[in-house]
């Protein structure tokens, strides 16, 4: 790896940190954002020479904060401009400044700086997008990319969130208690939104979205630093680890989803796993559950069968009904009707999925599921049916692909 | 002499690096590991999750207390350790800087061992499945 790209990595690293803080100093996020955008080309100029410094985020904070503070002297021509060497040297005031920056408030700083992208008046793909821009430090070409709109479409939509945002009053005190667990509750579901929108991406823009699901893992990592007695966010990223080691095996060449069962499970990331299981073994000790542990706890299941079938399905029918009780839902209640057809047979799988077809009537995966059920029933009739309704329903080409094939071998027999 | 190798980085740094990025380090090392290999000085060598897998039990006080996450909050963390046959302090930083290369950023801490217990061979068991 060059020096260029450890600077890099040791920039994004320290960026939410840094923007946290200079967000704190200055109350307004578009200074903070360009506080830290002018603190990095400083770094990037001086690090290379000089060698990285001990502590990159303090040190980013306190190069950002003298240049915003420039700048509001020289556009306020007030005072007399500072000295430029005024930043040079810093090496010998690091270690007081570090001691100045008050570690007390990064935890909050970092929180506030996720829960502003949570704002609840921003819709999903917004919050998305403005969490990988700001806290991520994504460019507005990278995500417009991966969303498939143009750059300026998305500089306009990140502008009118931050615009909202900005509107909105940013609670700069120190959050108390109840405050700070709301906080963190709002702050990994978007989290776990950032990546659902990379791991539930199909077909060509799949690989534009990947990274979502590595920068997802990366703030659920952070934030277990920042919490780290916290069983959720214990749970929640064992989640995404163990979702996320199936990535090398889900997608076939053309982006089309492959299904668990098909799935070639000696591509799994063996290394994800074993870190999602050490998580969710942290996590039980606190006797705390809840719904990202439990989908963890399912999707270990999963990931520990060697083959589909050594899947305990019987143990995660018993999940999906405890997670019945923090989320009731249909479709917590159709997973677990999968779980129980597995189990139990499918007919008492079908009898239970019956009542959700008014709320899931426009639901490809309810479709799927009941044709899947119907079949193993041998009434392939309905089943076709079933899946013609799915095909109607289906998000991607790759889902209709999917259903259509299933008719296919229905029609031929096989 | 047997000495540790500690492996000291910025955990959000290297937890960050892609694929590649990865696989470009880890091939650099492996020159090095290669070369100590050749001369039969190479030892065990593990590489540790992230601290957030960890859990720490604090045993200063009646009853230890167990806590979440690593010993120390640090601002760079112990990632593996490397356990090498070196002649000396020389010869062993000789190697050091030139896995340094490799892996730019954080510390190699040389720390030399003073017992070294054998054990049994667990790394076809459960490091197989963390390995592969």
């Amino acid at each position: 790896m060059t020096d260029i790209a450890w600077i890099d990595a040791a920039l994004t690293s320290a960026r939410p940190q840094a923007i946290g803080a200079l967000l704190r100093y200055f109350r307004d996020l578009e200074v903070a954002e360009e506080a830290y955008q002018e603190a990095c080309l400083r770094a990037l100029k001086t690090w290379p020479a000089n060698g990285p410094p001990r502590d990159p985020a303090a040190w980013l904070i306190f190069v950002g904060r003298n240049v915003a503070i420039d700048q509001v002297r020289k556009s306020s021509r007030t005072e007399a401009l500072p000295e430029e060497d005024q930043l040079s040297d810093l090496d010998d005031a690091e270690a007081p400044m570090a001691e100045r920056l008050d570690g007390a408030h990064y935890r909050d700083d970092i929180l506030r700086l996720l829960f502003i992208c949570c704002h609840p008046e921003l819709p999903a793909t917004q919050q998305i997008a403005l969490a990988l821009r700001i806290v991520s430090g994504l460019s507005v070409k990278q995500i417009a990319r991966a969303f498939l709109v143009s750059e300026a479409a998305m500089e306009q939509r990140i502008t009118r969130a931050k615009a909202r945002i900005a509107r909105a009053e940013i609670p700069f005190e120190a959050p108390g208690p109840i405050e700070r667990s709301e906080r963190l509750g709002a702050v990994a579901a978007m989290v776990y939104l950032v990546f659902n929108e990379g791991y539930s991406t199909t077909g060509d823009s799949a690989p534009l979205k990947a990274p979502f699901c590595d920068e997802a893992i990366r703030l659920g990592r952070l934030l277990l630093r920042l919490y780290q007695s916290e069983p959720e966010i214990m749970g929640l990223l064992a989640l995404m680890l163990l979702q996320h080691a199936r990535t090398p095996a889900r997608l076939d060449a053309e982006g089309a989803i492959v299904l668990l069962d098909d799935q070639d499970r000696r591509l799994w990331a063996h290394d994800r796993i074993a870190e999602g299981m050490a998580l969710i073994d942290k996590a039980m000790r606190h006797r705390r559950t809840g719904p990202y542990q439990l989908q963890a706890a399912i999707a270990a299941l999963h990931d520990r069968a060697a083959r589909p079938e050594d899947t305990d399905w019987t143990e995660i029918e018993l999940l999906y009904q405890a997670l019945e009780r923090f989320q009731p839902s249909p479709v917590v209640r159709l997973n677990r009707a999968v779980a129980v057809s597995k189990a139990r047979g499918p007919a008492e799988a079908l009898e239970m999925i019956l009542p959700l077809e008014g709320p899931l009537s426009g639901y490809f995966h309810f479709f799927g599921v009941k044709g899947a059920l119907l079949l193993q029933l041998g009434r392939h009739a309905e089943a076709r049916e079933a899946w013609g309704r799915a095909i109607a329903l289906a998000n991607t080409a790759a889902e209709a692909a999917h259903i259509r094939l299933q008719i296919d071998r229905l029609s031929e027999g096989v | 002499m047997l000495y540790a190798i500690l492996c000291y980085n910025d955990e959000n740094a290297v937890f960050s690096w892609t694929k590649a990025e990865d696989d470009a380090v880890m091939a650099g090392l492996d020159v090095v590991h290669q070369k100590l290999a050749a001369k039969g000085k190479l030892g065990p060598a593990v590489r540790l999750m992230p601290t957030t897998a960890a859990t720490t039990l604090r045993k200063d006080r009646e009853p230890a207390v167990v806590v979440d996450g690593p010993f120390a909050e640090t601002k760079e963390q112990l990632l593996g350790f490397y356990v090498v046959d070196f002649e000396n302090l020389e010869e062993a930083l000789v190697y050091v800087r030139e896995m340094g290369l490799a892996n730019p950023g954080g510390a190699y801490e040389i720390r030399p061992l003073r017992v070294f217990l054998r054990g049994a061979d667990v790394s076809d068991r459960e490091l197989a499945a963390v390995q592969s």
